[in-house]
């Protein structure tokens, strides 16, 4: 008979196989669930987990879908590393993007090379100024940040609507409620001809370099482990726990906030109603998927793109329901999540005494 | 395949001729001519792009193995669209349609760089060498469900679920509003922005504001049949959107604005297969068979039937155009003189209320 043992500790191996676990399993019970429902459950999987993969010419696509899940997911990770959580990265990106298009309007007539840096620095603060209030508040209040953080994206969305149909409202749109489209200035630079592959995606990975640098080998980073993991060990060792949540926060939001201003300075070229995509909420699975582990994130985030433009591609070639990307997103993080018991437990026979 | 061709009531010139013609030879040799679209909803949200899926179903019963269509649904409109479409063109498909305004700039932006494949985009006035554009005079319907609502409400107030403050959808609220109130001089029409095209839970939401509001006609620019269903439960009366949505609210549904786009999707599909395909600007109304009327609910009344069946006739005649002045924005300033008719440019740039619509 089968019978889960205890490790003794748990399983590095099992910790970075568990994703790929995961994965598989994904596959594999869609294959079964779309099979059941009447379509063709292996060619849906492979379309959506192998061809984005195989076609170099979906490469780009790849990379512009995963660089705001990369970006985000890096600095919920640190986040949740420090048990901050940080569940409204969404509104951070918008707000991050909000504040970006707020310099580009006002520097509308203007050119320069500054202009730009001044639209991801704003983004920056952006993002940081709407991650502060969560952070205020919980260290003063004691409020959950994930109730505060989380509603905030719903403010953020109606300041969105706002400022799109009234005072930023595009004078040549056709009363469209969208911005002026963003000038060449404004815009990042395109690095493919005939693509959106934009100065986000390199970005994306020296980020991810430098968080893992931070977090592995630095002070500050153990400071936020150790918080995580012991809360009183850590202020024995006086780290303070509301440093740690201000400063999670804060780079939480920032970056969120950069990802924003690279959507909206890059594939948008503008800001519209549509902007909010999901963004920073799926890029809570990202984070998961990658171990919180800043390198593991950037696996994270290509997996999910993959199912964003295999999603599509499987509607054209087997015309499986858009709905079944959200559906594989979803039951990837929630296998994820069920794998993870494999880390502190195995699986063995289980021997009758004779 | 006949069928479609009898049912067929508008004229598109030689286009419409040759599509009668037997298909011309050889085509049957070749791999079959892919057609693609791109929808802003899902197939299945009974309104706007289940409209257009049906052209496309329209197109397979026509051309059957001549033809190869594909589409994504529920694209976002932005950046994922010019994934999308860029994803259609690579696939091989030489005639591309993009079902929704917000698709303008990225099928423009696409277009640029596959020269050789005709792009179709649905209610956007940007076009190319490569990008024919093509709508439908919905506010010629809207004119016909306003006489309607004018008669049947007893409250003098109307709701109206609207996605964005677009020209097409300026023009339907004030088309709706005019007819209703040449019947009811006092009819009021109340907007609420739902600020998408499809989202049911919004658009239920919506409608039920309005009818707390005294509304008791409930009509909509967007696209599922959720409003409907919010007024059959509180009693008052709607008119479907897009297509006939009487089975949603057997009681509401007085009637409703019907698209079809199958006999423009067929000659356009045509056009590319013979190699006659060029851009234009096309607009179709009631006359050209793009919009329809639903059958009406018992419940709609004999003289409010007979002035229906008029505005329509007239439309058609072309005696009767639903915006003929004197027309007055809500500033009192006239933009459409008294006797004349709103030219379609004025029409295409409508970004102003009549009297009767609080926006």
């Amino acid at each position: 008979m089968l019978e889960w043992r205890r490790r003794r500790e748990p399983s590095p191996a099992m910790l970075y196989a568990s994703p790929l676990i995961a994965v598989v399993l994904t596959m594999l019970i869609g294959m079964i669930v779309f099979t059941a429902m009447g379509y063709d459950g292996f060619h849906a999987v492979r379309d959506i987990f192998l061809t984005p993969f195989l076609e170099p010419q979906r490469w780009a696509d790849l990379g512009v879908k995963a660089a705001p899940l990369v970006i985000i997911a890096l600095g919920l990770a640190i986040g949740f590393r420090a048990n901050v959580w940080n569940i409204g990265a969404e509104g951070q990106y918008i707000m991050g993007a909000i504040a970006g298009t707020g310099v580009a309007l006002a520097t509308y007539d203007m050119t320069g090379w500054w202009i730009l840096p001044a639209m991801a620095l704003a983004g920056i603060l952006g993002g940081m100024a709407w991650a502060a209030i969560p952070a205020f508040l919980r260290v003063k209040l004691q409020v959950s940040e994930i109730l505060t953080s989380l509603m905030l994206t719903y403010v953020a969305v109606q300041g969105l609507y706002y400022l799109v149909r009234g005072p930023w409202k595009d004078p040549d749109g056709f009363n469209f409620p969208q911005t002026r489209m963003f000038t060449t200035d404004q815009t990042l630079p395109v690095m493919m001809e005939g693509s959106l592959v934009h100065l986000g995606i390199p970005v994306a990975v020296i980020i991810a370099l430098v968080a893992w640098l931070l977090m592995e080998k630095t002070t500050a980073g153990y400071a936020v482990k150790v918080v995580g993991l012991a809360p009183a060990a850590a202020r024995h060792g006086g780290f303070s726990a509301d440093r740690v949540t201000w400063a999670t926060l804060l780079a939480s939001g920032g970056l969120a906030g950069l990802a924003g201003l690279f959507e909206a300075a890059g594939p948008f070229g503008q800001l519209t109603p549509q902007f909010p995509t999901g963004y920073g909420f799926t890029a809570i699975i990202v984070a998961f998927l990658g171990r919180l582990n800043p390198l593991g994130i950037v696996f994270g985030g290509i997996v999910l793109a993959a199912t964003y433009v295999g999603g599509e591609i499987a509607q054209t070639t087997v015309r499986l329901p858009q709905a079944a990307t959200g559906m594989f997103q979803a039951l990837l993080l929630f296998v994820l999540l069920a794998t993870d018991v494999l880390v502190r437990y195995r699986i063995g026979w289980k021997v009758r005494a004779a | 395949m006949t069928s479609i061709i009898t049912r067929r009531r508008f004229n598109f010139g030689a286009g419409a001729a040759a599509a009668t013609l037997p298909l011309i030879g050889g085509a049957s040799a070749q791999a079959p001519l892919g057609v693609g679209f791109i929808y802003v909803g899902p197939v299945g949200d009974h309104g706007w792009t289940w409209t257009h899926d049906q052209g496309r179903k329209a197109l397979e019963k026509e051309f059957g193995a001549k033809i190869k269509t594909s589409f994504i649904e529920n694209v976002a409109e932005g950046p994922d669209a010019q994934r999308a479409i860029r994803q259609l063109a690579q696939a091989g498909n030489r005639i591309i349609f993009t079902t929704s305004f917000g698709f303008m700039n990225p099928t423009i932006q696409v277009a640029k760089q596959f020269p050789k494949i005709h792009f179709e985009h649905a209610t956007g006035y940007q076009r190319a060498e490569n990008v024919a554009t093509y709508n439908a005079r919905f506010y010629e319907g809207r004119a016909v469900i306003g006489t309607i609502a004018g008669h049947m409400s007893k409250s003098g107030q109307a709701g109206y679920i609207a996605s964005f403050p677009i020209p097409e959808v300026v023009m339907g609220i004030n088309a709706f509003t005019l007819a209703a109130r040449k019947v009811n001089p006092n009819f009021k029409t109340k907007v609420i922005w739902a600020s998408t095209w499809y989202d049911p839970a919004k658009e239920a939401d919506a409608a039920k504001a309005l009818i707390d509001q005294g509304a008791d006609m409930i009509t909509q620019h967007t696209d599922s049949a959720a409003a409907l269903q919010a007024a059959e439960q509180r009693g008052v009366f709607a008119f479907g959107q897009a297509s006939d949505m009487s089975s949603f609210a057997p009681k509401a549904h007085l009637s409703a604005i019907v698209d079809d786009w199958s006999g423009y999707y067929v000659s356009r599909v045509k056009a590319a297969m013979d190699g006659t395909w060029k851009s234009g600007d096309v607009w179709g109304g009631i006359k050209d068979g793009f919009v329809k009327i639903a059958p009406y609910n018992t419940a709609v009344t004999p003289a409010a039937r007979a002035a229906a069946d008029d505005v329509m006739k007239g439309i058609v005649a072309g005696t009767l155009h639903p915006f003929t002045g004197e027309l007055k924005d809500l500033k009192g300033e006239v933009r459409v003189k008294a006797g004349e008719k709103a030219s379609d440019e004025v029409l295409s740039k409508m970004d102003w209320y009549v009297d009767g619509v609080q926006a």
